[in-house]
């Protein structure tokens, strides 16, 4: 039975124990719902929830480790020699799931009948399958077909258990929910805690999600390190990976690749914070209402545009006026892509990010600092210097760490920027990349997740993640330690 | 120990919120080393008023002020006076404490250091003794000057307003209900407070206590609906009032 037709049973199954559950509770009271414990749409949820919860758990976990342990014991019925030379297990368990596909097809549009199933011999089978437009990594052989077959009858009874096993948890935990609906029943507070346990299971999958990504990194960052010195790839000082993999050694040193990272990144903060700061103060100590309805919006548009346009304009013009107006004058270097240009581009691209978070923190600090400070005879920058941004140092210290965060992780505007050549040097008008960059560039084309050459992606990408997490820790701690600094 | 010289004197003063006429026609003589208290019921514009006499009214864009306020005979709304340095002149302590996110040495020290008052670091630690002491908050505060000045209790807090204030060493005190988020026991710490001050200082008082107006103040003066309804001796005003709706409302029949 498709899986379509199981969640429209269930949701059936659901609906009924819905009604019935409500019914049964406002019946026990002879229809006055005022002596039922709780409302009666409380029943009625409380119904569904049992019918539906515990099924489509079931539903889950039955879909993710059914083809685990399907494919397991699959493998170990084939013969050592089934798995020819060059090939894998995991090659070959996707040809059996590719005839027993194609058998399942066979007996939909009766090219087989029912019988035929023990007599079928690999040409048989071979010429339907290719006939139903199958392609076969390997030709055919009696050990696959076999395999094929007893993968498309065990799938097939497997299917029909737990249909009837989803399906008959739902009806029992319908049953038991109408049976419990009477008028003394606290269904409100059954269902609150699913609500609680609905919320639990939203968190966790946010924070499992994080584990996962971090434990997947972890994973293939120890097998580059398994292949490379770990002490060459964080001291080595060259970025020269030789990409033919044969001959010829790579050398893979992170250091003129955060170098560049660091230094655009230093670029940025140095454009975006005293503008997306000044900015802040005007629009929320200065400005009119009307001005500030406008103009906050507008700065804040500077967000919605993709890095790829802050890109272009980067490679056609900022990098080109640079060049012109300053590196080539000054004789230093005549490159358009230079950290400069990438810098000062990121730089306009952070200032929404630090001048709204920051606005909104200036906002927060209580009309009551302004008071005092006025009343005191202070003017209104004395004010802002001397009270307000030191009451709003933690929220702006966030803002400042949230855009550094983002310089950090910037690729497309580098690209376009600042070039893709790693090089370490203190001219910011030469052509430098980051560490994103090169990532990008390690994966891309043709790629061989065995050299080390693509697997140092994952170790760039592990550190990458390491400083942007020490700088949200940092970020949280300044925050906390500062933030009953008024009230 | 009454000084009948008039301090400020406000002559047909009108106060609108954009629209709305907060503060209709009010005549008032306020005299020099006396407690001056404006009682009423909420919205009546008493906190209007006085925020009209430190122009702390300019602050909020839709309202306007007409009429005269002098103080020592000199205009405050003229245009040649700097709000800022008139605010130094008259300080004011707010509704609810609200001390700088720094500590209780720098919450003092803000005035004086911006308006440049002391020659020296040695002179400035005297200004903030001098007024951490007016505010009799220095016994509590002298070995913890350095500890944030949020740290403080409420009516510690409300104290060391008032030593903010007094550190710039203005003529005249102006107290938004200073003891409405504070507890029996800092309030009489404060009272007593406002008893002392008004040996240097002229002090107006905003309260929302008719007995707190009749234990502090000499003057009193009931607001209406915007309106001065009465003004005069405090004794006076709370055993004979002349008004009826100063009657009621000191009787309780209306507030």
């Amino acid at each position: 039975m498709p899986l379509s037709w199981i969640l429209l049973l269930l949701a059936a199954i659901g609906l009924a124990a819905f009604f019935l559950s409500r019914r049964r509770a406002v019946g026990s009271v002879e229809g006055d719902a005022r002596r039922l414990h709780s409302l009666p749409l409380y029943y009625g949820l409380h119904g569904a929830m049992m019918a539906l919860a515990p099924a489509l758990l079931l539903l889950a976990i039955w879909l993710v480790v059914q083809p685990m342990l399907l494919d397991r014991s699959i493998l170990s019925g084939l013969p050592d020699d089934a798995i020819p030379e060059g090939s894998t297990p995991g090659l070959v368990m996707s040809d059996v799931r590719r005839v027993a596909d194609g058998i399942e097809r066979a007996f939909a549009n009766g090219a087989f009948s029912e019988g035929d199933l023990t007599a079928l011999t690999t040409e048989d089978v071979g010429a339907v399958i290719t006939g139903g437009g199958t392609a076969l990594g390997t030709p055919l052989t009696a050990d696959v077909l076999a395999a094929a077959r007893d993968y498309w009858l065990a799938r097939g009874t497997l299917a029909w258990i737990m249909t009837a096993a989803v399906l008959g948890l739902a009806l029992i935990g319908a049953a038991w929910a109408i049976r419990r609906s009477d008028g003394a029943f606290r269904a409100r507070n059954v269902v609150e805690r699913g609500v609680l346990v609905l919320l639990i299971a939203a968190a966790s999958i946010a924070i499992l999600t994080t584990v996962g990504i971090v434990l997947s990194m972890l994973f293939e960052t120890s097998n580059f390190f398994r292949q490379y010195e770990w002490t060459e790839f964080f001291f080595n000082t060259t970025w020269q990976p030789s990409f033919s993999g044969r001959g010829g050694s790579s050398e893979l040193g992170i250091i003129p690749l955060l170098w560049g990272t660091l230094y655009i990144s230093l670029i940025a903060l140095i454009v975006a914070v005293p503008i997306g700061l000044f900015a802040a103060i005007y629009l929320s100590e200065y400005a009119g209402k009307t001005f500030r309805s406008i103009a906050k919006p507008v700065i804040e548009i500077l967000a919605g545009i993709p890095t790829i346009v802050y890109g272009l304009f980067a490679l056609i013009t900022v990098g080109p006026l640079l060049r012109d107006a300053f590196a080539s004058p000054l004789g230093l270097g005549n490159s358009a892509s230079s950290v400069m240009t990438a810098g000062l581009v990121m730089g306009i691209m952070l200032i929404p990010f630090v001048s709204s978070l920051s606005d909104d923190i200036i906002n927060a600090v209580p009309q009551a600092m302004r008071d005092g400070s006025l009343g005191l005879g202070a003017t209104q920058s004395e004010t802002i210097r001397q009270v307000i941004v030191p009451a709003a140092l933690p929220g702006i210290v966030g803002a400042v760490l949230l855009a550094a965060s983002r310089a950090i992780g910037e690729t497309m505007i580098v690209v376009l920027g600042a070039g893709a050549a790693a090089r370490l040097d203190l001219n910011p008008f030469e052509a430098m990349t980051t560490v994103t960059v090169k990532i990008v560039s390690q994966l891309t084309g043709d790629t061989d997740f065995a050299s080390p050459e693509t697997l140092v992606a994952f170790a760039l990408g592990l550190t990458l993640f390491v400083i942007t997490l020490g700088l949200n820790v940092l970020a949280l701690y300044i925050v906390r330690k500062y933030r009953e600094q008024y009230e | 120990m009454q000084n009948d010289t008039a301090k400020i004197t406000a002559r047909g003063v009108q106060v609108y919120y954009g629209d709305t006429h907060a503060i209709k026609d009010v005549d008032v003589d306020i005299a020099a080393n006396t407690v001056t208290a404006f009682i009423g019921p909420s919205g009546c514009g008493k906190s209007t008023f006085l925020r009209c006499i430190n122009r702390m009214n300019d602050t909020i864009p839709v309202a306007r002020v007409e009429g005269d306020i002098r103080i020592d005979g000199e205009d405050i709304y003229d245009k040649r006076v700097d709000p800022v340095q008139l605010r130094a002149k008259v300080g004011m302590v707010f509704q609810k404490p609200n001390p700088f996110p720094k500590s209780i040495y720098d919450n003092v020290a803000y005035g004086p250091r911006i308006h440049g008052l002391s020659k020296d670091k040695a002179d400035l630690d005297g200004i903030v003794e001098n007024a951490l002491r007016r505010a009799a908050l220095w016994d509590e505060a002298k070995d913890r000057l350095d500890a944030p000045g949020t740290g403080l209790s409420g009516g510690q807090q409300q104290r060391l307003c008032i030593a903010r204030a007094v550190a710039t060493s203005p003529e005249v005190l102006l107290m938004d209900e200073p003891c409405s988020a504070l507890d029996p026991i800092a309030t009489a710490q404060i009272e007593e407070l406002i008893d002392e001050l008004k040996q240097n200082y002229s002090v107006v008082i905003v309260t929302h206590s008719m007995q707190q107006a009749a234990r502090v103040s000499q003057k009193t003066a009931f607001f209406h609906l915007g309106n001065l309804v009465e003004y005069g001796e405090t004794s006076r005003i709370f055993t004979s009032p002349e008004d009826t709706r100063t009657e009621s409302y000191i009787s309780g029949r209306i507030g």
